[in-house]
């Protein structure tokens, strides 16, 4: 066999593949927003579920859902960036460094059942914060803050080098130059990153089962006060995400049209997912002109 | 040790274990271009970047001997690092304007080190840009993106962003080499132009250049000063067979 032909069948081999992968995406997609995308309404994304009767909605889930990863986000982005900007620009490579980064790898591969259970019994139990978004929010906080560090710390890392000297070489401090030259270039890729990381939170399922648990309280949309029990703001109560209510309408769903809202919920959870991709891309691009100026 | 200007000695600079700079020792006169030529690897700019202590912040570098500025030892531990900056600006090869508007890139530093009043900031950057020969090209457009300035310009602003914090000298690495021969003249030009106010230390590789804008030359070899003199001396008559071979092509 000539080299040319080899040449040919790798190059064939490599379109197959690749198409293949595209055809099973396009499939599973096309799926899922073909049996779900008749179901959406603005009923079903507004009204409650109903146990026993057809006809109910996602919308407290949806809200949970969303709500749960504003929590989740408030909590981990001061900490991963302050922890990415010290591993980045602070740390001096050593075993203390290795050894975080490990750690950080490691978390953020967790198993995500093992880390639901683990929040059902610190979390929940042992620091008495029940079934909570809190008790959820901290959950996800466990896969989402290694992502936020090395966000932060490999988009810090991009910023070329003489920027950052050009500043020191002016007489600004070290952290005059990380937060008026280094972070104004990273921060689209930080925000990037920071969204695509959000859509893996707002699909977790199995760590918010033990965690935020598996019902909502009935809420009043009207009850803006965050100690209010049945306030739809209020961190420590109940909820249950739109990912989470997909398993239990599936496995223990006594509504006739059970299979319907699931495939319309699951519909509503991957467009959601789609909807923040792009805007990530859209939104790191805008800042990207915006902090460099360029037209 | 009185002295104005800036003066090396016995300066040492260490990778890890290997040793790049050998134990130099040069003193560069205030209002003087001195220029450091060298074969590449020689570590002309390493010391370059000794003297404001830039390779501080690259991990396992390592550097001894003193560095005297204003009757100061600036290579000491104990020195503010952030401060001898301001006092020493530096110019990279390739141009690295902010990624901000041209009138920020010049008014960041002083802003900085003080100077908030909207007016004396607008005085300093008419005042930078202008040294710069830069002021009628951008006099129009102060607010727009410095990244969408030609190369030259560029590299033009970047001394001006330099001298903007009233620094005594100016490193310039290879400030030209990434640019087109007009804009190599205009920063020529602009280094003649700035030596009435600053000492300049210029690393170089072309001999021309540092022939047409220099007044003292040292030559770099293997981590160790081989000669240093008056420009003039060191083009014509070299002491050092080994400077006379380089800078007549036999080598480097």
């Amino acid at each position: 066999m000539n080299a040319k032909t080899a040449d040919r069948i790798a190059t064939a081999t490599i379109i197959g593949v690749a198409s293949l992968i595209v055809l099973i995406l396009a499939g599973l997609l096309g799926f899922i927003l073909f049996r779900g995308v008749s179901h959406i309404s603005f009923d079903f994304l507004t009204s409650v579920p109903q146990t026993i009767k057809a006809g109910g909605g996602i919308g407290p889930q949806l809200f949970n859902s969303l709500f749960l990863l504003l929590l989740t986000l408030i909590i981990t982005i001061p900490l991963g960036l302050g922890a990415g900007i010290y591993m980045s620009e602070y740390a001096k490579p050593g075993r203390l460094t290795d050894s975080i980064r490990l750690v950080v790898e490691v978390l953020s591969s967790f198993p995500s059942i093992v880390v639901g259970l683990f929040g059902l019994l610190v979390i929940v139990n042992l620091f008495g914060f029940g079934f909570s978004l809190f008790s959820g929010a901290l959950a996800l906080t466990v896969f989402n803050l290694p992502l936020m560090v090395r966000i932060t710390e490999q988009s810090l890392k991009g910023v070329p080098r003489e920027q950052k000297e050009a500043s020191l070489a002016l007489g600004l401090s070290r952290w005059k130059t990380i937060t008026s030259v280094m972070l104004p270039i990273a921060t689209p890729t930080i925000v990037t990153g920071t969204i695509l990381a959000a859509g893996r939170v707002f699909g977790e399922a199995a760590a918010l089962l033990f965690t935020a648990g598996m019902s909502s309280p009935r809420l009043d949309f009207s009850n803006w006060n965050p100690l209010s029990p049945t306030s739809p703001l209020n961190p420590f109560r109940p909820a249950e995400t739109l990912a989470v209510h997909i398993w239990k309408i599936n496995s223990e769903g006594l509504a006739p049209d059970a299979a319907e809202i699931a495939a319309g919920a699951s519909a509503v959870l991957v467009i959601t997912v789609l909807l923040f991709n792009f805007s990530a891309r859209w939104f790191g691009r805008y800042l990207h002109r915006r902090f460099t100026a360029t037209k | 040790m009185h002295q104005e200007g800036l003066s090396a000695k016995n300066l040492r600079v260490f990778y890890g274990e290997k040793e790049a700079i050998k134990g130099v020792s040069l003193d560069f006169a205030p209002r003087e271009v001195t220029a450091l030529i060298g074969p590449s690897g020689c570590g002309k700019s390493t010391f370059l970047r000794s003297l404001n202590r830039m390779n501080d912040t690259i991990d396992g570098v390592r550097t001894t001997g003193e560095i005297w500025m204003d009757g100061e030892n600036i290579n000491d531990p104990g020195v503010d690092v952030v401060l001898l900056r301001q006092k020493i600006g530096m110019v990279w090869q390739r141009p690295n304007p902010f990624h901000k508007s041209i009138y920020e890139n010049i008014a960041f530093g002083p802003r900085y080190h003080g100077v908030r009043n909207k007016k004396e900031l607008d005085a300093i950057v008419e005042d930078c840009l202008r040294k710069a020969a830069l002021w009628d090209e951008t006099k129009d457009r102060l607010h727009q993106s410095a990244l969408a300035l030609s190369g030259g310009q560029q590299q033009r602003l970047c001394i001006a962003r330099s001298i903007a914090v009233k620094p005594k000298v100016i490193l310039m690495d290879e400030p030209a080499s990434a640019l087109d021969p007009v804009s190599t003249a205009k920063v020529e030009e602009l280094i003649s132009e700035l030596k009435q106010e600053y000492s300049i230390v210029i690393v170089t590789h072309n001999m021309h250049q540092a022939a047409r804008v220099s007044d003292k030359t040292a030559f770099f070899y293997m981590g160790k000063v081989v000669e240093y003199d008056v420009t003039d001396k060191i083009f014509t008559n070299p002491s050092e067979k080994a400077t006379d071979d380089y800078i007549s092509g036999r080598f480097g």
